[in-house]
This record gives C-alpha cells, structure tokens and sequence, in this order.
C-alpha cells in the first residue's frame, strides 16, 4: 500500500529493509540459539546512521520523529525482534535525555547515542514494580553534589551493553507519585554493576539484566529536569515509544507471513501446492488483512504523535495493544501453516512465534494499554456535553 | 591519498540463462547488479581510507544505466564517482576497457591506489585489473586477501595462490584486486545514501579522456570471442595443515585412499 511516504522516509525503509536482509537475517538463528548479543549487528546500525533518524540534527541526528523510527524498526524486525528489540531499547533510553534534558545533558550524551557510539538503556522495573511503576523501591538521596542511588532494577532491555541508562528512583518518598526522579547513569560510574543475564522464552539476541546500585555516585547534575518529574517522564517517554512497539509488531508479523506465504506456495499435498486450499488461503488472508490495518495505525498514529497531539497515550496505547495482538495471531497462524515444519527451529517461524509474547507484556503489559484507553475514553467522553443517543 | 576503485555492472546470476545454442548470457530482462567481487575492492578502499584517510572515487565504464552502480557504491562510502560513457566504448575487449580506465585514471592525476575485484562474473576473464596496470606501468597484486599500507610509500599484501599465500610488498602507486576477505561490504549509510541521491555524476567520453576512436571499443580489441564453451571442473584441492609429520600422516592417506600403486 502507498502510505505516502516522503523520499527520506522511503531511504529508512529501504536501508533498514537492506541490513535486515543481508546482516541480520543470515544469523538470527544463531544469535537465537546461543542467546548472543548481536554487538557486530549494533556496529552495522551505527555506520548505517539509523540510530539517530528521530534525534534533532543538531545533536548529529537526522531529525526525523516517530514515523522515521518506526519505519527503521519495522524492517529490522521483519529479519529479527531480538535485534530490532536492542537497536529499539537505545531509543527508548534516549527519549527521557531528549525530551526533559538539560542543554548540556543532551550535547553530552544525544551525539553518541545518534552515531551509534554509545547505546542507551531505560530502567523503570524492579521486582515488586512492574505494571504498578509507582512501587518502585530504588532511591536516590541528594549528597551535597552528588546524587546516591541504591537498589536493583530488573529485566532491563540492553542492560550490562548499554553505556547510558535513564533510571527511575524514589528521591522523596513521602509524595508518592510525585516523589520519583530520572537520572542519567553511565557504565563504570562507582557502586553501578549488573546482575546476571536472564533467559528468555524469545527475543534472545536481546541482553536483559539487572542493575545493581549500592551506594551508586553520581554527580548532581545527572538528575533529569527536577525532582518528582520521574513519572511524567515516564509516561511521556512511553508515549513516544510505544509506537515503536507496534512496529516491532508489524515487522515481525510481516516476516512471518512472508515464509507463511511462500511456503504455501511451495508445500504440495493432496497434488497440489496448499495455497490452493481454502483452509490456507483465509488464514493467509486475515493475516495479510490483519497485518495491513497493524501497519495503517502504526503509521498515521506515529505521523499523528509528532504533531504532539493531546491524545497521545490512548493513541499510543492503541498502537502497541493492536500491532502486538496482531503479531501474536499471525506468528501462531505461520507456525499452524508451516506445520511440524513450523515447530522445527529449521525454520524461522518457530522463533518468530517465541519471539513476539513479548511484545503483549514489556513496555506496559497489553491489560495496562487497555486501561489507559479506557480511562483516557472516560475522560474524553466527560468533557463532551452532548449525547450521541 | 587518492584512491580509485573499478566497478563493473553485471547480469544477476541469481537469474541468468544460457542460451543453449550460442552459450552466452541471455541479458534481457535480467536485473543488473555490481559485481560482487568489485564490492569487496570497495570495501577495502573504505578501509583503507577509515585506517589512514584518502579521498575514494569510483569508476565504471558502461551504458548511462551503470550510473546506477556507482550511485549504490556512493552510499556506501565512496567519495565520488566517474561514469566512463560513450558510444564508441562499445564492444570493448579487456585491453580496450583497460585502456579507456587508464585514460580516465591519467586524467584523474596523482592516483596512488587503484582497487579491483578479482574478476567479474560474467566475463570471468580477471584480466582488466592486470591489463590497466600495466597499461600505467604500475606494479600489480593479484587474488590479494590483506592489504595495508607499509610506511607512505608502500602497500604490503597477502595473495591467495594455488600453492599457499605469498606476502608482497609493492611501491606505490599500485594495483591489487582483491577477494572476499578482505572483508564484508558495508551497508550505505543514510547521510551517504542522501548525498548519492543527489550527486551529479560526471560522464566522460573518448574525447574526455583523450583517446581516438580506434584504440577503444569494438575496434580497440584485439580479441574477438569464437567460441564459448563450459570449462572442465578442476579436481579438488586440499590444503594440508599442522606439524609436518601429521601433513605427511594426512598425506600418506590420501594417497592410500587414492589407491596410488605402491602403497
């Protein structure tokens, strides 16, 4: 489908499409298997400058938005999300620095995150705080200068790889939700380690790990805008990002009706190949219909949210909720479609069908979008005077 | 440092066909693509320049579409680029191509390096890199694997031979045409893929780069094709590794399984 897209918006496509065909899809079944991080495959995102198309051109980026991100990110997941997962997690680590930053903040750290030099991290989560982020229990006391952080978060997306890490802590506990803040930590800062590497279900080329902080010190000028903006930033960063998501939905379901359909082509059964069969053909269809109406919202939501509309968080709640359901129903079909072919890791369906669970649970669980839907719809519809019966 | 590198557009192999009577390559309808060999020299002058800096300008000599090559070999890095164009190009043999590329290069002035493919898949012939070298008076390396410079006025090699590797040491300006190792082609980059899009591109004819009529093209080449026919398979080659008592081990049963008399 024409989607309109500007010539620049089309370059991403292509070369995002291009890394995704000839770097990445000739070892994701080997970074899947040995759960590796793909360090080499981040070098070759770096040269392609594909980190910085949404970062302002004058911190060395394109200056593109959610739209050009998304469309980087939806090629590369069509090879792989385990990748496109840890080329995503910088961008999600840098959308704090860049959206509450100081001017210094975002000349320090900005550059390096566009080129590729240095990738960032985001850590909200912790053990007892996951769709409840107010619970978190990592603090960060003022010392004269300094700032110093202790506690553990956990199932951070890039952790341990990562150079820069925009992290959430409770700086004043008595204001609740309003008693949390954002810092920017770098690797080797004094009393900052990390926790073992988690095994996952999928998306296994992407390295998740703790971060420990005991008495973790750091300069006070690391804060992120001021004390108690901690969740607004939070949920600002999240309207950003989440897009992203679905377009990690959107790739993936993508690539795996791309096998699914190439397969039906090929497989013969009953003398004939299986696409000819009515069976096939619809579940190929509403995966294709499915996967299409993803795509339509993912790209007017993301052109959509960089006009800086007042509905972002319902709108982009609706694109991870949607494309990420989506993903799961059309990597479930391409697993039914291939058969016990499907089931083999031969064939990449297999991971693709691991791969995107993930997509229904991080970065806000599916249940959490919904209920932000919901209540953002409640609040709209409050201010609406007139009835529609 | 002035680098040149030597592209050739080519018939995807992916989906070529012979024609079965004539054996030569049915080219219509077939996509074109760079020779693969060729983005690997492109490669190794981007190397080069990231390791020392040089300025890299790609050449290729063919129909105005082959602009389209050197666009792909801009967004990957490559400085800028010259398309050697004209109708009196046509039906050049592997002297003819290399005598148009050294006018061209001769025009460029003050080449120190000049990088090839080992051959391109089409012709196979691997003798335009040759040829332009000596056509220069240059020293060539061919089928060279690693390459670096070796003080400024040196480039040192390693070459793959049929019979191991060779290390060599050539004075510059040179030639080398390289294979596969020396490494993978990068992707292009955004801002390359940006400034290519735009880039103009200059066009050369004969009369650019100074040369009559009857040294180039068709009636330039002092070969002509007679016959084309599938070459035989060369027997396997195996490279014998380790101590000299375990190569002398592995010899012996090869020999043995070969069945030499004797043994």
């Amino acid at each position: 489908m024409n989607y309109f897209l500007s010539e620049e918006q089309k370059m991403i496509q292509e070369l995002a499409e291009q890394i995704a065909r000839e770097k990445i899809r000739p070892v994701r079944a080997q970074l899947d298997e040995a759960e590796a991080f793909p360090s080499e495959l981040m070098q070759v995102l770096a040269q392609s400058d594909l980190f910085g198309v949404y970062i302002p051109e004058e911190y060395g980026g394109l200056g593109g938005g959610i739209l050009e991100n998304c469309l980087a990110v939806e090629q590369l997941a069509r090879a792989c999300i385990g990748v496109a997962t840890s080329f995503a997690a910088s961008g999600l680590g840098a959308y704090p620095i860049l959206l509450y930053g100081s001017e210094e903040q975002k000349s320090a750290y900005l550059p390096d995150i566009a080129a590729g030099r240095r990738l960032a991290a985001f850590a909200v989560t912790e053990s007892g705080a996951g769709s409840d982020v107010t619970a978190i229990k990592t603090t960060a006391v003022k010392d004269g200068d300094h700032y110093i952080l202790n506690g553990t978060k956990q199932w951070i997306t890039n952790g341990g790889e990562a150079d820069i890490y925009s992290v959430l802590a409770v700086t004043d506990k008595a204001k609740g939700p309003r008693g949390a803040s954002f810092f920017i930590v770098e690797k080797g800062d004094p009393g900052f380690g990390f926790g073992k590497k988690e095994k996952k279900l999928g998306i296994r080329a992407s390295a998740t790990r703790e971060l420990v902080f005991q008495d973790c010190r750091i300069p006070k000028e690391r804060l992120i805008a001021k004390e108690g903006m901690g969740f607004i930033i939070a949920m600002k960063t999240f309207d950003k990002s989440r897009p992203g998501i679905g377009a990690l939905g959107v790739g993936l379901a993508q690539g795996a009706l791309d096998i699914a359909v190439e397969y039906a082509r090929k497989r013969v059964q009953f003398g004939k190949p299986i696409i000819s069969f009515q069976a096939v053909q619809h579940k190929l269809a509403d995966m294709a219909t499915k996967t299409e109406a993803a795509r339509a919202l993912i790209y007017s939501a993301a052109r959509h949210m960089d006009t800086n509309p007042p509905d972002a968080s319902k709108v982009a709640a609706m694109c991870k909720v949607f494309a990420s359901d989506v993903a799961v129903e059309v990597t479930t079909e391409a697993v039914q479609i291939l058969g016990g072919y499907g089931y083999m890791r031969d064939y990449p369906v297999e991971k693709m069908f691991r791969d995107a669970k993930i997509l229904q649970i991080y970065e806000g669980t599916n249940e959490i979008q919904r209920n932000i839907i919901g209540q953002e719809l409640n609040k709209e519809y409050g201010r609406i005077k007139e009835t529609f019966f | 440092m002035k680098i040149v590198v030597c592209i050739k557009q080519v018939p995807d192999a992916k989906n070529v066909r012979i024609d079965p009577n004539t054996h030569t390559l049915v080219r219509q309808g077939v996509e074109s693509i760079i020779n693969p060999f060729d983005l690997f020299a492109v490669e190794a002058a981007l190397r080069l320049k990231d390791r020392h800096g040089a300025h890299v300008t790609a050449i290729t000599m063919g129909p105005p579409q082959a602009e389209e090559a050197l666009r792909d070999v801009l967004s990957r890095g490559v400085d800028d680029a010259v398309l050697l164009s004209d109708r009196a190009f046509a039906g050049a043999d592997t002297w003819a191509t290399a005598t148009a590329l050294a006018a061209a290069v001769r025009k460029m002035g003050d080449v120190s390096l000049i990088f090839c493919g080992k051959q391109a898949i089409d012709g196979d012939t691997a003798q335009v890199g040759p040829e332009l070298a000596t056509i220069l008076d240059i020293p060539y390396a061919t089928f060279v694997k690693e390459l670096n410079l070796d003080g400024p006025d040196h480039l040192k090699v390693v070459r793959r031979t049929d019979e191991g590797t060779e290390v060599w040491r050539l004075p510059l300006p040179a030639l080398v045409t390289v294979l596969r190792e020396v490494g993978d082609p990068r992707v292009p980059s955004l801002k390359h893929k940006m400034r290519a899009k735009k880039a103009t591109l200059p066009v050369w004819g004969i009369q650019d780069v100074g040369l009559d009529q009857d040294r180039v093209g068709l009636s330039g080449s002092y070969t002509q094709v007679v016959k084309v026919f599938s070459p035989p398979r060369r027997a396997d080659r195996v490279m014998l590794q380790g101590p000299v008592e375990d190569q002398v081990e592995q010899l012996y049963r090869y020999l043995k399984e070969a069945k030499v008399p004797g043994l």
